[in-house]
C-alpha cells in the first residue's frame, strides 16, 4: 500500500489520496482540498512557496493520523501536502478520511486540518505584488505561550 | 558535533539551511544563543525546537550527533 502521509513536490491528485482510504467497510469519505487563494483581505497573492522539514513533517502527519484513529475509531485518514512553488488555485493539501458513517468523517477531516496548522513543520512564503514574506501562523501571533503548538483549534485558514 | 537545521525566514537570514558545530553537552538554549549571535538572527525567539525530528524542550542537553531543528511558527495547509 502506498503511504498514507506524504509530502510531494509535484501536483497532487485527489483520486490518488481518496483511493488510499477507500475500504469496503466505509460508507463515507470526506475530502478537504486546500488551494492557493489569490486575495487575502484585499491583498493580491501572485504565487506561494511551501517548504517542509520533510522527515519530521511526515512523522507529525502520522501522529495526527494516530490521533484521528484514537478519536474516531474505525476511521482511515490519508494526507498529502505539496511543497515548492504553487500558482493561484493549485492544490496545497489534500485530506481524505473514510469512516463507516458520515459525521465522523467530516469531524475528523476538520480536526486533521487544524492540527496540520499547529504541529506540522511546513512553511508558506507569500509572493505579493509589493514584496514577499514567510508567513508565521496565520493569526499573526508568533509565539506559542505554552512552548509547544497548542492542541486547540484556531480560526486560521 | 551537532547539526543545526534552519527553515523559512531563519534560513534566509542565515544564508544557509544547515550548520555543523561542536556543541554537544550544552542545552538547546545555549545553542540558540550561539546561533543568534553567529548569524544576527531576528526571528529566533518565537521558534520551536526539535531534536532528532521530535519537539523538545529548550532545557534539554544536546548530544553528539543530534540534529537540532529551529522551527518558526508553521503555516502549512
Amino acid at each position: 500500500m502506498s503511504q498514507l502521509f506524504d509530502i510531494k513536490d509535484t501536483p497532487l491528485s485527489i483520486e490518488e489520496v481518496v483511493e488510499k482510504v477507500t475500504r469496503r467497510e466505509c460508507g463515507a469519505i470526506a475530502t478537504f482540498i486546500g488551494t492557493v487563494r489569490e486575495l487575502t483581505h484585499g491583498k493580491r497573492t501572485l504565487k506561494l512557496e511551501y517548504q517542509a522539514y520533510k522527515p519530521m513533517a511526515i512523522k507529525m502527519l502520522e501522529q495526527i493520523g494516530q490521533e484521528v484513529r484514537d478519536k474516531w475509531p474505525g476511521s482511515t485518514i490519508a494526507i498529502t501536502h505539496r511543497v515548492g512553488t504553487l500558482d493561484i488555485s493549485e492544490i496545497a493539501v489534500i485530506i481524505a478520511v473514510s469512516t463507516p458513517h458520515r459525521k465522523a468523517a467530516y469531524e475528523a477531516n476538520e480536526y486533521a486540518m487544524e492540527r496540520i496548522k499547529q504541529i506540522v513543520p511546513i512553511w508558506k512564503k507569500e509572493f505579493w505584488e509589493d514584496g514577499t514574506k514567510w508567513v508565521g501562523d496565520q493569526l499573526e501571533q508568533t509565539a506559542y505561550p505554552e512552548g509547544k503548538p497548542s492542541i486547540k483549534g484556531e480560526e486560521n485558514d | 558535533m551537532i547539526k543545526i537545521l534552519l527553515f523559512a525566514e531563519l534560513q534566509e537570514e542565515a544564508g544557509t539551511d544547515q550548520v555543523e558545530v561542536d556543541k554537544a553537552g550544552v542545552t538547546v538554549n545555549e545553542v540558540k544563543s550561539w546561533l543568534q549571535k553567529q548569524y544576527n538572527l531576528t526571528a529566533l525567539e518565537n521558534t520551536m525546537i526539535a531534536i532528532n525530528e521530535s519537539y523538545a524542550d529548550e532545557n534539554e542537553v544536546v548530544k553528539d550527533g543530534d540534529v537540532i531543528a529551529f522551527i518558526p511558527p508553521v503555516s502549512g495547509g
